[in-house]
């Protein structure tokens, strides 16, 4: 089974703004169906590191390669990975001007070519599945923001992504939103889908958490089950992020 | 829930009332006008002969009938150039706008160099330069006299509703490409401030989606950065009509040109400038107001 290609695989990879060092000698492999939760303090490179996994920042060092295609400069190239890789933002990053259906369908009908009617079709399931569906020709700013997370989930599937890629997908909810997102995200992972996934939510990360990943000043420090991670963590720096985090729940 | 029929009304909205100073201001003002208007009346001893220059805007033919004079066909001309220099401007403008945000340098540096070239040119002299490029070289090239000459009478109605006289076809046309070359750099710079307005996060989303560069554009960005600028480019439009005038340096017979020739010939000076100003605050104001209009509705909608 370990014998599976893997599903994203990282070697080595750099990133610098600058002088500045964001990333340093990343290597990382995710397998089919692995559930990976990254955590870390604030500007320890989290955000830059699932970026460069769909070109939206440009590694410098090291390769990235997904479901066997390496990333490179070609456009086409990129196009055709960020197709295969959902991404869910902090901010949402709804299109304002488009109606919640539209947003969903325009990925699948510009990049595939889909008629309209099977898009609208797939949208209205995905809708469905995070369980807002009566909201479809609503406008973005009309749905909280909880509401528009789960579009925006919808949206990243309606590409029928390999990898999906989270970027604190919580962190700009109001509380009570929180819960209704995770349990999108809990049922995404119990589907089976390949999710690579920033979060502070401890909880989560125990709940569906294949693998930990723990990040300081640009560098995987520490790589592991949860329960190891969470029960032993090795390094200092990880036990001083714990004992911060978790200090609060 | 029995509260709200206890609750205060709101408070009263306070009137806007004109304060002293205001009314010193307006009296201040209007002295002025009267001053002027004695001297003009007792000291300079101007005879005003307004029907000399009104004649010129409507005059009565040989049957009796009111027919357009001079002046309502500058003003003709003057709307059909601001009307196709906006259409020609906006696609030069919408064009230079994103090459000047594109990612490619040599677009860039070719945007940024039409601009920085007409802002800082003086107009009139921008236009000589250009207008006698164009009517030398570029109307020849592209055949067009000869096009006008041997249009087909259809065509040619066709040509004279659209674009004025046909014999001044080719002149029309060099002076409306100065004039959109000479706004589409502002409109450039407009088109480059909404496209830059839109936030980050929708590049990126649109390009984690997948989309093309093209389809970025086309379906994610421009269509909110066009909703910003129109306020702004209603405006440049104003200001293109305003700025047709210029081209009458060049022989385009729009309001101004003939302006000129009718203050010449009749040497009522004041009469037919008060007129021609008064025809511009019109239709600039019209469309002013029809702008706002617009963009009220615009507001109701969805954002
Ligand atoms: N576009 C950028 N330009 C310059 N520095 C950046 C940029 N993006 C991120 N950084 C820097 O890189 C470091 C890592 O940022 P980020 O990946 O966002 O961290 P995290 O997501 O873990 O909080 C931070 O120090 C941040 O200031
Ligand atoms: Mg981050």
């Amino acid at each position: 089974m370990t014998q599976a290609n893997p599903m994203l695989e990282m070697r080595g990879v750099g990133k610098w703004f600058g002088n500045f060092c964001a990333l340093y000698d990343i290597n990382l492999d995710v397998r089919p169906g692995e559930r990976m939760v990254v955590c870390g303090p604030s500007g320890s490179g989290k955000s830059t590191m699932i970026r460069c996994i769909n070109r939206l920042e440009e590694h410098q060092a090291g390769q990235i390669v997904l479901d066997g295609v390496e990333l490179t400069e070609d456009t086409k190239n990129i196009e055709q990975i960020r197709r295969k890789v959902g991404m869910v933002f902090q901010h949402f990053n709804l299109f304002p001007h488009l109606t919640v259906l539209r947003n969903l369908t325009l990925g699948p009908m510009r990049n595939f070519k889909v008629p309209e009617k099977e898009a609208r079709e797939t949208a209205l399931h995905y809708l469905e599945r995070v369980r807002i569906a009566e909201q479809a020709s609503k406008y973005p700013s009309e749905l909280s923001g909880g509401q528009q997370q789960r579009v925006a989930i919808a949206r990243a599937l309606c590409m029928k992504p390999k990898l999906m890629l989270f970027d604190e997908p919580t962190s700009a909810l109001d509380p009570e939103m929180i819960s209704g997102v995770l349990d999108v995200m809990v049922e995404l992972a119990s589907e089976g889908m390949t999710m690579m996934c920033v979060t502070h939510e401890m909880g989560f990360a125990k709940e569906v958490a294949d693998t930990m990943v723990f990040m300081d000043e640009g560098e995987i420090v520490e790589v592991g089950p949860p329960d190891e991670f969470f029960g032993n963590p090795k390094s200092d720096r990880a036990k001083l992020f714990l004992s911060q985090i978790l200090s609060h729940h | 829930m029995a509260t709200t029929t206890e609750r205060l009304p709101p408070p009263v909205k306070k009137r806007v009332k004109l304060t002293l100073i205001d009314l010193l201001i307006f009296a201040l003002v209007a002295a002025g006008v009267v001053y002027i208007a004695y001297r003009v009346e007792s000291v300079l001893v101007y005879k005003w002969s307004w029907d000399t220059v009104l004649q010129f805007v409507v005059r009565r033919d040989e049957a009796g009938d009111l027919v357009p004079n001079l002046l309502v066909t500058g003003l003709l001309t003057t709307l059909r150039l601001a009307f196709w220099g906006t259409i020609a401007a906006a696609i030069i403008g919408l064009v230079m706008g994103l090459c000047r945000t594109s990612s490619n340098l040599f677009l860039r540096m070719v945007a940024r160099l039409y601009v920085e070239l007409i802002r800082n040119i003086p107009p009139v002299v921008f236009i000589f330069v250009f207008y006698f490029f164009i009517s030398g070289q570029i109307m020849p090239l592209l055949g067009v006299d000869e096009f006008a000459r041997n249009a087909s009478p259809e065509t040619a109605r066709v040509i004279e509703f659209l674009f004025g006289p046909i014999g001044l076809f080719s002149n029309f046309l060099a002076g409306m490409i100065c004039l959109a070359m000479f706004e589409g750099a502002y409109i450039t710079e407009i088109v480059r401030a909404g496209i830059q307005s839109i936030e980050k996060g929708q590049w990126e989303a649109a390009r984690a989606v997948g989309l093309s560069r093209f389809n970025v554009l086309r379906d994610v960005i421009l269509p909110q950065a066009i909703r910003k600028i129109l306020p702004p480019l209603a405006g440049q439009f104003i200001t293109l009509v305003k700025d047709s005038a210029i081209v009458s340096l060049i022989s385009i017979q729009e309001l101004t040109f003939v302006a000129i020739e009718v203050a010449a010939s009749t040497t009522r000076v004041f009469e037919t400038w008060i007129v021609v100003g008064v025809m511009y605050f019109v239709v600039c104001y019209f469309f002013a107001v029809v702008f706002a209009r617009l963009e009220k509705r615009g507001q109701r909608g969805r954002r």
